[in-house]
């Protein structure tokens, strides 16, 4: 008796698409891997390499594959700080909290986008808008603090800033619904 | 059996066992929070049992020292005990001591060692760290609180010992450490079975068991 859901017999409709296509992949990965505990972690990297994120059923999945528990997948999984556990949003927010923007105030301005879209560093906004992480380091610690949003690099980060960069993306998104609009209205 | 001095007297032992494990059969304290005596490889990771042996330069941790003939063992050196105090400090900085509502306040591995180190049960001079963790967390047949784990891992090496698997496991790192069942399945499909192996080996009180699940449980195997 499988004690714990792989994915077997469920439609596409009950499962969110990306995690179905997910599992459909893993599928086809899992049997290329010895059955053994040391391909843990070879598993858990090929599967978020193709789908940059790890869902729960993925690892419950390896957990079956490799006979050991879906708790054991899941302490190690969250041990180290490559793996994810929520599907990167449209705009990736990279907070920098290295020496230089740790000692700049970092942590400040990763609370300032917290507190701004409602999530915790590593996770993803509701409607897949946003996600924030924090990074060590990018490598230009003369700007201090730094955050990378969608590879631009913003420097000299303030609270200010972060609401800009939303005020900004609140305009792009209008134009891009209003030319959405125009497109359709001529055609 | 081996003879060996420790604190000027005489103990004998079996050969084999720790250093750690000879003084405590032989009624002499050591401060200690992660050791098991059937555990092949000690993690000796709450650094609370150090001790001095002749003819060695610095402390080493009792539990990761097997015990030889003529062995000469100080365990209240002022080096022993300033190593011992700090570890015990930086335990405390992340461990809010609430004695009076404290379900375990009798039998208290904590209250016990600041006993013998003569320290308070407070973190100062150390500061006292919030970490950002779940009140309490229900793991079906006890209640975890991760504000009261020293993560010393006892019971997720009997967890493995008796189930043969790993149900409890560590997750997350550093501050965010805490212990639990993890992966999407209800607690009623959990292949724990409530033999509370883990709750009765936790030295703090992270781990208390639901006396009514378990009764309930006893009857309808």
């Amino acid at each position: 008796m499988a004690l714990y859901n792989d994915g077997v017999g469920m439609a596409p409709s009950d499962l969110d698409h990306e995690e179905w296509e997910m599992i459909q992949d893993i599928k086809v990965l899992l049997p290329g891997f010895e059955k053994h505990r040391g391909n843990l972690i070879p598993i858990l990297q090929s599967i978020q390499e193709k789908h940059s994120y790890l869902a729960s059923t993925a690892m419950e999945m390896v957990a079956t594959h490799l006979s050991i528990t879906p708790s054991e997948v899941f302490g190690v999984a969250t041990f180290y700080n490559q793996f994810r556990f929520h599907p990167p949003g449209k705009h990736q927010i990279k907070v920098c909290l290295g020496t230089a923007c740790h000692v700049a105030g970092g942590d400040i301005i990763l609370e300032n986008f917290e507190r701004k879209l409602g999530i915790k560093d590593g996770e993803t906004t509701p409607d897949r808008e946003y996600s924030v992480e924090r990074v060590a380091c990018v490598g230009c610690c003369a700007l201090a603090p730094v955050a990378v949003v969608d590879e631009n690099v913003q420097g000299h980060m303030q609270p200010s800033k972060v609401e800009g960069l939303f005020v900004q993306f609140q305009i792009e998104r209008e134009r891009e619904e209003r030319e959405k609009a125009e497109r359709e209205a001529s055609e | 059996m081996i003879k060996l001095i420790v604190d000027d007297k005489e103990i004998k032992t079996e050969a084999g066992n720790s250093l750690l494990q000879a003084c405590l059969e032989n009624g002499i304290f050591i401060p200690n929070l992660c050791f098991i005596k059937t555990r092949q490889h000690p993690h000796a990771s709450c650094r609370l049992c150090f001790v001095e042996i002749d003819g060695l330069d610095r402390p080493v941790t009792a539990c990761t020292e097997k015990v030889r003939e003529g062995l000469v063992v100080k365990t209240d050196t002022p080096t022993v005990r300033r190593l011992q105090r700090t570890a015990f400090k930086l335990l405390m900085s992340g461990h809010p001591c609430e004695a009076k509502v404290c379900p375990v306040k009798g039998s208290c591995q904590l209250i016990r060692i600041a006993k013998h180190l003569k320290v308070g049960l407070n973190p100062k001079p150390l500061e006292y760290i919030d970490r950002e963790v779940e009140e309490e967390v229900d793991l079906t047949f006890f209640t975890y609180y991760p504000y009261r784990c020293v993560l010393c891992g006892k019971c997720v090496y009997v967890c493995r010992e008796k189930n043969g698997h790993n149900l409890l496991t560590f997750a997350q790192r550093g501050f965010d450490t805490v212990i639990g069942f993890f992966g999407s399945a209800e607690p009623v499909d959990l292949p724990c079975h409530g033999c509370l192996a883990c709750a009765t080996i936790c030295p703090t009180g992270a781990l208390i068991p639901k006396p009514e699940l378990i009764k309930e449980a006893k009857m309808n195997p």
